[in-house]
């Protein structure tokens, strides 16, 4: 007997889930597939009164960025359309686009004011000239560093000080006894980790990763210059293991008072001044990133969060409505009416630097003049082929410069030497660019 | 004196065996104590072990952003099922194979278990692509089959093993009995293989209850697990770790408590014919 009622109540599950698939709501719906940060689950928050104003309702689906990528771009290559809305970078827009997987965002109503998003996302996230993907935030890097420290060492933090100065500091900052690095920085694997990092780095030295013909040139001088200056100030300097340290592991460090100064994302302005999580929000400063001294260009890189509609959607008009919210000025007001003008998303509308109320954020200008001091179309001292400032905008950019890194984070760790990991990393891309035609 | 020195070396293995448990089961004890630590907390060096200020308030901030129980249900659906259909397929065809093997029957098993190597992301697409044209992406019912045929090795191979320990000459005295042969597995095979069957549901849907790829690839609402529960708390930028772990609480304690209520049949049924 028990077998028999086992059997029914298989057969009973079989029919439950048939039938649940049935049992959804009619009313309109839009799913937004997106990631985990602090902005977008804010948003997710004043989902009500977006569904309130216009009676569309929303379902969020949140992945880890990795596996959203996969998860969106499985569902838009097949025309799955799982998602009417999904939330991708500034590395994925132009390709996207390019490939026709998005719908173009050439119809916004006047109201929405697209002249009023910053130039440097609006160009990032458009190819040839249409814009695929709305802003949401943005961020370029820069220096974050403790003024107690500075000052205790008598020193002064230009405004935008060279590589040459960064290290000087990181050195009269470090105390050993006192677990603090003097710098933390990004050696973890991954092209968006540590690889994104290094890249800036190189071209702040005057190092490119590719010629105008698409050959590596991992071999140069200035590769090797920038690789060797990072591994020997972050040895005098910086944390123990910085290897595998990345974004989140240098906010905690940072959070800890255990850093100095950092480099990295403007958006982890708002974290480290947050006195709630930041044990040293009353004294932390910011710079523009570094440069090497006689270089013209700075070691930041320019990133976005947006929103895209996927081709293929059957809720495309709804989508619209939504993305004209998310990253309306009204949007911005209704965040900082209720959580503060330092809560707003930061980075993409020019509107917001103007606003009286936000200029007094203290990161606030030093974020808009990041932005603006990164150049995707010039991202080099030597010409390149590519737009894009920490990556170039290509689809094997993800995958090769993944395995680069790889290489660069063993050298860090000190399991191989510089050159050796320049080498391999020179191996690597010209298999990969050859094998993809370049 | 050879009692006391067996005493002291059973003193000695039973603390190398909890040692060993321990070191364990600290990932899933440090993730417990994590969820009730503040984000603060979570990240302070050195690590604080037990002396800090619990709170629940990851758990709130989990249950107030997420609909947990539509994700806990679809997982006991899609665990549940899957396993389910699994032993219902697998019995006759285990029976098959141990009580009328032909020339074959090794082979054949080999050729299932060879399924399990193949890398999961090899045949995406193709099943992306047959869920869109049936229309069953994002749904249930089609987890069900799917994580179904991924474990179905698994599961024969299991209730294989069991089976070929049952002697042939019980059944063969039902069958002189009358016993047709539906009778002969529901009634005759089925429970002297209990122990064996409730070990292979349970290891089957713990094996559901934690896959992460095709849950993850084949859901967004409706059908999503608590796999894309824990997954949607991961954050490359930004520190979420006392809430993550929150939600991985959340999402193992089910399993957890089954598996401890179950653990004397599970090894019951895992040491299952281990002595002869």
């Amino acid at each position: 007997m028990p077998i028999k009622n086992a059997l029914r109540a298989a057969t009973a599950l079989g029919l439950l889930t048939a039938t649940g698939a049935f049992a959804e709501s009619h009313s309109p719906t839009i799913t937004i597939a997106t990631v985990n940060n602090g902005d977008m689950i804010r948003m997710q928050g004043y989902t009500d009164t977006f569904t309130e104003q216009t009676g569309i309702n929303v379902e969020w689906v949140t992945l880890e960025e990795n596996v959203l990528r996969q998860r969106v771009t499985t569902d838009i290559t097949t025309k799955g359309g799982q998602f009417d809305i999904t939330t991708i970078g500034m590395y994925e827009a132009p390709i996207w686009g390019a490939n026709g997987w998005l719908v173009p965002l050439d119809d916004l109503s006047a109201e929405y004011d697209v002249d009023d998003i910053l130039p440097a996302m609006r160009s990032g996230l458009s190819h040839d000239g249409t814009l695929y993907a709305a802003p949401f935030y943005g961020e370029s890097s820069m220096i974050m560093y403790r003024t107690d420290l500075m000052e205790a060492a008598g020193l002064e933090m230009p405004d935008a000080p060279t590589w040459e100065f960064i290290r000087e500091a990181a050195a009269a900052m470090t105390d050993r006894d006192a677990d603090i690095n003097g710098i933390c920085l990004r050696g973890k694997a991954g092209w968006g980790e540590g690889g994104a990092f290094i890249n800036t780095m190189a071209n702040s030295f005057g190092a490119r990763p590719v010629n105008e013909n698409w050959e590596p040139q991992l071999d140069s001088e200035a590769w090797a210059e920038t690789l060797t200056f990072f591994t020997e100030m972050m040895a005098e300097s910086g944390p123990t293991g910085y290897a595998t340290n990345g974004f989140n592991e240098n906010l905690s460090l940072f959070q800890q008072g255990k850093c100095g100064m950092w480099i990295d994302a403007t958006v982890a302005a708002s974290f480290v001044t947050n006195p709630n999580d930041s044990e040293v929000a009353d004294s932390v400063g910011f710079a523009l990133a570094p440069n090497k001294d006689g270089v013209d260009k700075k070691a930041n890189w320019l990133w976005a969060w947006a929103l895209a509609i996927p081709a293929g959607t059957a809720q495309e008009d709804a989508a619209k409505q939504f993305i004209e919210w998310a990253t309306s000025k009204d949007y911005i007001e209704l965040v900082a009416e209720n959580e503060g003008w330092a809560n707003v998303p930061p980075g993409a509308r020019t509107s917001l630097y103007e606003t009286a109320e936000y200029q007094e954020v203290p990161f606030a200008q030093k974020t808009l003049d990041s932005i603006n001091a990164a150049d995707p179309n010039n991202p080099t001292v030597e010409p390149v082929p590519y737009t894009g400032i920490q990556f170039a905008a290509i689809p094997e950019w993800a995958g090769m410069w993944g395995q680069v890194s790889q290489e660069f984070s063993a050298a860090y760790a000190g399991q191989q030497s510089i050159e050796e990991a320049l080498e391999k990393g020179q191996a690597i891309m010209t298999e990969e660019l050859e094998a993809a035609g370049y | 004196m050879a009692r006391a020195v067996t005493s002291q070396r059973k003193a000695i293995n039973t603390a190398i065996a909890w040692t060993i448990g321990f070191l364990i089961f600290f990932p899933i004890l440090w993730t417990i104590l994590t969820s009730f630590k503040t984000e603060g907390t979570a990240i302070a060096d050195p690590p604080v072990f037990l002396f800090f200020d619990w709170t629940l308030e990851n758990y709130a901030v989990v249950q107030e952003r997420s609909n947990y129980m539509r994700f806990l249900w679809n997982s006991v659906i899609i665990a549940g099922g899957s396993t389910l259909l699994g032993v219902i397929v697998a019995v006759p065809a285990a029976w098959a194979m141990a009580f009328v093997p032909s020339r074959r029957t090794k082979d054949i098993l080999l050729w299932m278990l060879s399924t399990k190597m193949l890398p999961a992301v090899g045949v995406l697409y193709p099943i992306y692509l047959i869920c869109i044209e049936l229309g069953v992406l994002d749904n249930r019912a089609a987890l069900v089959i799917i994580l179904m045929l991924i474990n179905l090795p698994i599961i024969v191979w299991m209730l294989y093993t069991y089976f070929r320990e049952i002697p042939g000459e019980i059944l063969e005295a039902a069958r002189m009995d009358g016993a047709s042969l539906r009778n002969e597995i529901l009634y005759v095979l089925t429970p002297m293989a209990i122990p064996g069957i409730a070990s292979t549901v349970l290891l089957n849907f713990i094996l559901a209850w934690n896959e992460a790829f095709w849950t993850l690839n084949l859901t967004a609402v409706d059908a999503a697990p608590l796999t894309a529960f824990i997954a949607s708390y991961s954050s490359p930028e930004g520190l979420f770790f006392a809430k993550l772990s929150a939600a991985s609480t959340m999402a193992i304690a089910p399993i957890l408590i089954l598996g401890w209520f179950s653990q004397k049949q599970l090894v019951r049924g895992l040491t299952f014919g281990a002595v002869k």
